[in-house]
């Protein structure tokens, strides 16, 4: 090899050495020791961990019935909200993308942006507020559902549906308005086209914002103890397990839940063809 | 692509194994060994500018919450030491904080205290260097939860009770017991609160000692399974009644204003919050079957960065003064004797019997229940790891 082209292939090396190990070292590796970790135990008293290899947490993952009841919670809400989440932004992204002027669409995009500025505590209790037996949504309707899975589920709906409505934004804008006119050339009526011509190109924005929606809804632990109530979602084991039982091997072990939920979501994704276009 | 991918595997299996080899080993078994060797701060030197401490909220107020109630900038003038206070809400969160080794000393209830003696995260204090603890009430010296083999592991900052709260305008009938969270809870159903840690377990055996005494229940922390079993079953029926189990105390303060909840346990400092802020109003009684509580102690980190600094505190922290302020503030018995003098409140320490050695010995001081039975019974009691479990169970 001339050595121009040596310094060019030991350059590019440079430069993706850092992220590289940063990817395998620190990211990946640290998983993989939280995976290996899940197999060792706890001194019950002090807490310390004792590196013996045993396969009791994973047996009581398994087995316990508190960890399966939570586990379906959690993942029933993580649905729900992605659900929700689908139904709210595809509407509002075909607005945004298609029908509004140039000036009110660049007015909706700020207005969904916006709340990603304001902190995440803030919007929760922001939420908290408004579900309080006695707050403005009470007053207003006469009615709250108080605190618990639904004011969960709405609150997290809110929290995710910005990460929802700019990839759906971004698959309606790249639709070309001439396959629209093409299909409407043809005889097909608005539903159709949007049936069979538009659909099947947002889809993958649509699965591109249900991956965020979901796995952020499965991981978190902090909306449910605001707006929740006496409920618990899988985090909130997860984080009695470390913290208040010092007990990580074990919480580790539950963290795998979440894991393989999350690559099972994306095997699922992959088949519909959803990842190949994003 | 194969080539890549099995490449790629080695790679991660070369890290992990790196990774793995690399972390330190602790095979330490069993409860019954000593802490581990430490030899306590022998002399005081000047302080180191800094100090990091965990805390129960109200405990070291700096005048954030209110202008007029401040020990911490007074101590910060004295001693140049400058404090970063981060509240611990439960004391499993200050085990954990301590464990980090980013902290320099902790206030540590009885439920803490001997998990950080025994894994070496807290040393043993030289008490000479504390001039203030020579007048500490000698009741809280040398107890089983802050000292071990004769060496006192931290100096006694106060004590109290946990109370049962509830709101004048919608509890009419000034409730004096637990039965009102209990038994009879439906009373109020949607609208009780209870403290969101495992510990809460021994409330309900408490109550389950005085109404079920076939139980045989002698101590709420020393609990055999089928006494856990039982006070769990309490807990799962009191759960139907529950708004939302608190830990936060700046939570319940909100839930009590806002009406979510309207009775519940608490401590003083939360319903002299609410009573500061008048937009509720609320009453507090110490139930006819007594009360859990806690007895807390200011330790020093075994690797604390600024020792000096700490030792200070200590010393600032149980001076007859600041310690009448602070037990004010909250609402507890003060350690220090001689603070009764300065009290605003003339007969403050008569009403929390700051003095009476008898009182103090009623009240079950939190405490991590251990397989040997921590009340010396036998050594077939649960340890507080399966509270944690059972406690996950009854939150469901």
């Amino acid at each position: 090899m001339s050595p121009p082209g040596r310094l060019r292939r030991l350059g590019l090396a440079f430069l993706l050495v850092p992220p590289l190990t940063w990817l395998v070292v620190a990211y990946l590796g640290s998983l993989v020791v939280l995976l290996v970790s899940a197999f060792w135990t706890t001194n019950s008293f002090t807490g310390a961990v004792v590196h013996t290899v045993t396969g009791d947490n994973i047996t009581r993952v398994l087995t316990d019935e508190v960890f399966r009841t939570v586990t379906l919670r959690t993942v029933g809400v993580a649905l729900v909200v992605t659900v929700l989440c689908a139904v709210l932004a595809v509407p509002l992204a075909l607005y945004m993308a298609k029908i509004a002027s140039p000036r009110m669409r660049l007015a909706l995009v700020v207005a969904v942006t916006t709340p990603l500025w304001a902190s995440y505590l803030v919007k929760a209790y922001a939420w908290r507020m408004l579900f309080s037996p006695e707050g403005p949504l009470s007053w207003a309707t006469g009615y709250s559902p108080g605190y618990g899975l639904i004011a969960t589920i709405v609150t997290l709906t809110y929290l995710w549906l910005p990460y929802m409505i700019i990839p759906v934004f971004a698959a309606f804008e790249r639709v070309p308005g001439s396959l629209i006119d093409a299909s409407s050339d043809l005889g097909a009526s608005d539903v159709s086209t949007l049936r069979m011509v538009v659909a099947p190109m947002v889809f993958p924005g649509i699965a591109a914002g249900s991956i965020f929606t979901f796995s952020l809804s499965l991981g978190d632990y902090i909306a449910v103890t605001i707006v929740g109530g006496k409920t618990q979602l899988l985090g909130n084991i997860i984080y009695g397990q470390l913290v208040t039982a010092n007990n990580q091997p074990l919480a580790a072990a539950l963290s795998i839940i979440p894991l393989f939920a999350i690559v099972l979501y994306l095997l699922a994704m992959r088949r519909t063809g959803a990842l190949e276009n994003v | 692509m194969k080539p890549t991918l099995a490449r790629l595997g080695l790679a991660l299996a070369a890290c992990a194994a790196l990774v793995v080899a690399c972390s330190s080993s602790d095979t330490s078994g069993g409860s019954g060994q000593a802490p581990p060797k430490m030899e306590p701060l022998s002399a005081l030197g000047n302080g180191e500018g800094e100090l990091n401490l965990i805390a129960w909220a109200g405990y070291a107020e700096n005048g954030s919450n209110d202008p007029k109630v401040d020990w911490v900038t007074p101590f910060e003038k004295e001693s140049g030491c400058k404090v970063n206070v981060k509240l611990g809400n439960t004391s499993d969160e200050m085990v954990q904080l301590m464990r980090s080794g980013q902290y320099d000393g902790v206030s540590a209830s009885g439920d803490a205290t001997l998990r950080l003696i025994y894994a070496g995260d807290v040393a043993p204090v030289n008490t000479s260097l504390v001039p203030n603890y020579a007048t500490i009430s000698p009741f809280l010296k040398d107890k089983p939860w802050n000292s071990v083999d004769g060496k006192m592991y931290g100096i006694p900052h106060g004590w109290g009770a946990n109370l049962l709260m509830y709101n004048i305008g919608v509890v009419h009938d000034a409730p004096n017991s637990w039965a009102s969270v209990f038994d009879g809870a439906s009373k109020y159903k949607g609208k009780v609160t209870a403290y969101d840690s495992p510990i809460y377990i021994a409330d309900a055996a408490l109550y389950l000692s005085k109404t079920k005494p076939e139980l045989g229940i002698k101590d709420p922390y020393s609990l055999t399974s089928t006494q856990l079993d039982a006070a769990v079953e309490l807990l799962k029926a009191q759960k139907e009644n529950i708004s939302e189990y608190w830990s936060d105390y700046t939570k319940e303060v909100q839930a009590f204003e806002s009406g979510t909840s309207v009775i519940g346990t608490t401590w003083q400092v939360i319903a002299n919050t609410i009573g500061s802020e008048n937009k509720v109003q609320v009453n507090t009684v110490l139930p006819k079957e007594g009360s859990t509580g806690w007895s807390d102690t200011w330790m020093v980190a075994a690797k604390a960065a600024h020792p000096n600094c700490m030792y200070k505190w200590m010393d600032w922290i149980t001076s007859p003064k600041v310690n009448a302020q602070v037990a004010e503030y909250f609402g507890e018995a003060p350690a220090q004797t001689k603070a009764c003098d300065f009290t605003t409140e003339k007969d403050f320490c008569d009403i929390y019997h700051a003095t009476d050695e008898n009182y103090a010995s009623e009240i079950h001081y939190w405490t991590t229940p251990q397989k040997q039975c921590v009340d010396g019974s036998g050594d077939n009691c649960t340890a507080y790891d399966e509270w944690v479990d059972k406690w996950q169970q009854i939150k469901g």
